[in-house]
């Protein structure tokens, strides 16, 4: 066999990296702004699907502008301004909640749309980094998301009690839903992210209903 | 295209199958086959890759210094993951979103570098390209049956159709079995592939 000298070893592994790495980033650079159009465009069809609208992603944009009034961001103390959407469907008006948390594996994200009450979900869906699929991944599925819908956030008192993902929930309790079998770690992850995030939004809620009686 | 050549690509679908004679790529075909989809997925991008990175390693192989062979070889794997991940996220989306979680896995898939260490650094490109695509196709024929059976008995459904309810199994008592769902099965499922296929080719006994 031919024998290397140590220089030609770590010549050989620094010009290996270094034209990996100018391949790479020379891909990633060149292909950035198609990538990041494509996760806005994604985004707005999540949103849209929250409020049960589809949409293609051809065209997106004009959908979503039709529907979404306006992006708020709702300034807290010390912490990161809180993202609200509006939208307007049917003549009824709402909200639309994002929110992020841990699932077993990476990150899970969920929209949850709200009525104006700031109670009833009425529409929810849900996304994620790195689930396992068939398994954590199926809190994107249709027959999971939809048990959320007309399901409360806020108990009797107007605290945020959000809605628990667990085991033999009660199907009339309007603060449970049915976790996914073999997806416990991710169905935990999914429930704590929602009554964490949900939970900053106490104080904009507390106030926007009152508002809302003093107008009765 | 000689007999030689197509024994590289039929050889790893029988008597030299990565899974159930080498036993390799366990891990992936444990968290990816609880349905047919992702499974399909998963094979085709790996036999996508065993074969490119067979390709470009072979074509190197003289000028790798046999002391960092394996550094080398993981550098060219993950390049060439990233950057295809990379092409997809710009250009097909929803199946870059499909396989997030299978790109790690694929880059640390004992097969790509067990072909590479075994073929590639000691055989020409042509040879070394098909016998990536024969063991990336020997992965995924594993991978297609272990998701058949896991999602038709699991779930009812096939590639997401209900089969089941079409079939009508559930008006008469029929229930899934959500254990075929967790990983356990899918390693049980594999030593019954293993069973089936040593008393089929004694061969194979040790």
């Amino acid at each position: 066999m031919r024998q290397f000298s140590n220089k030609y070893m770590l010549l050989y592994a620094l010009g290996l990296a270094a034209v990996v790495a100018l391949l790479l980033t020379a891909v990633a650079t060149g292909l950035k702004s198609r990538q990041q159009a494509n996760v806005r465009n994604e985004q707005m069809q999540q949103l849209l699907a929250t409020i049960g609208v589809k949409a293609e992603r051809d065209g997106v944009e004009s959908v979503y502008r039709q529907y979404f009034t306006d992006e708020l961001d709702v300034a807290t103390e010390g912490e990161a301004p809180l993202k609200l959407y509006l939208y307007e469907k049917d003549g009824s008006r709402g909200y639309v909640i994002p929110t992020v948390g841990n699932g077993l594996w990476g990150k899970v994200y969920a929209n949850v749309a709200l009525a104006d009450d700031f109670n009833t979900i009425v529409g929810i869906t849900f996304s994620h980094d790195s689930e396992t699929p068939g398994l954590g991944a199926e809190i994107t599925s249709e027959a999971f998301c939809s048990q959320f819908i007309g399901k409360k956030i806020l108990d009797d008192a107007g605290r945020v009690v959000s809605v628990a993902v667990m085991k033999h929930a009660d199907a009339a309790n309007p603060h449970q839903v049915d976790a996914i079998s073999g997806g416990t770690m991710t169905s935990n992850g999914v429930s704590a992210m929602l009554a964490d995030e949900l939970q900053r939004y106490q104080e904009y809620i507390n106030a926007q209903r009152k508002e809302a009686d003093n107008e009765q | 295209m000689n007999s030689n050549h197509k024994k590289l690509i039929t050889n790893p679908l029988g008597k030299n199958n990565p899974i159930t004679v080498q036993v390799l790529g366990i891990c992936s075909c444990l968290a990816v086959t609880a349905q047919l989809k992702p499974a399909v997925v998963m094979a085709l991008s790996v036999t996508v890759v065993v074969a490119l990175s067979n390709l470009i390693i072979s074509l190197m192989r003289r000028s790798i210094p046999p002391r960092i062979r394996i550094i080398v070889q993981l550098v060219v794997v993950s390049a060439l993951v990233i950057l295809v991940n990379q092409v997809l996220m710009a250009f097909v989306y929803d199946v870059s979103k499909q396989l997030s979680v299978y790109v790690g896995l694929i880059i640390t898939n004992c097969i790509v570098m067990g072909r590479l260490e075994a073929f590639a650094m000691s055989n020409r490109p042509w040879p070394a390209f098909l016998d990536g695509i024969g063991n990336g196709l020997g992965y995924g024929i594993i991978l297609v049956i272990l998701g058949f059976v896991r999602e038709l008995f699991g779930r009812g459904t096939l590639w997401g159709y209900p089969v089941f309810e079409k079939l009508g199994l559930y008006n008469i008592g029929y229930e899934n079995n959500g254990f075929i769902i967790m990983a356990p099965m899918a390693l049980i499922l594999v030593g019954v592939i293993i069973w089936i296929q040593r008393t089929r080719n004694k061969d194979l006994c040790e």
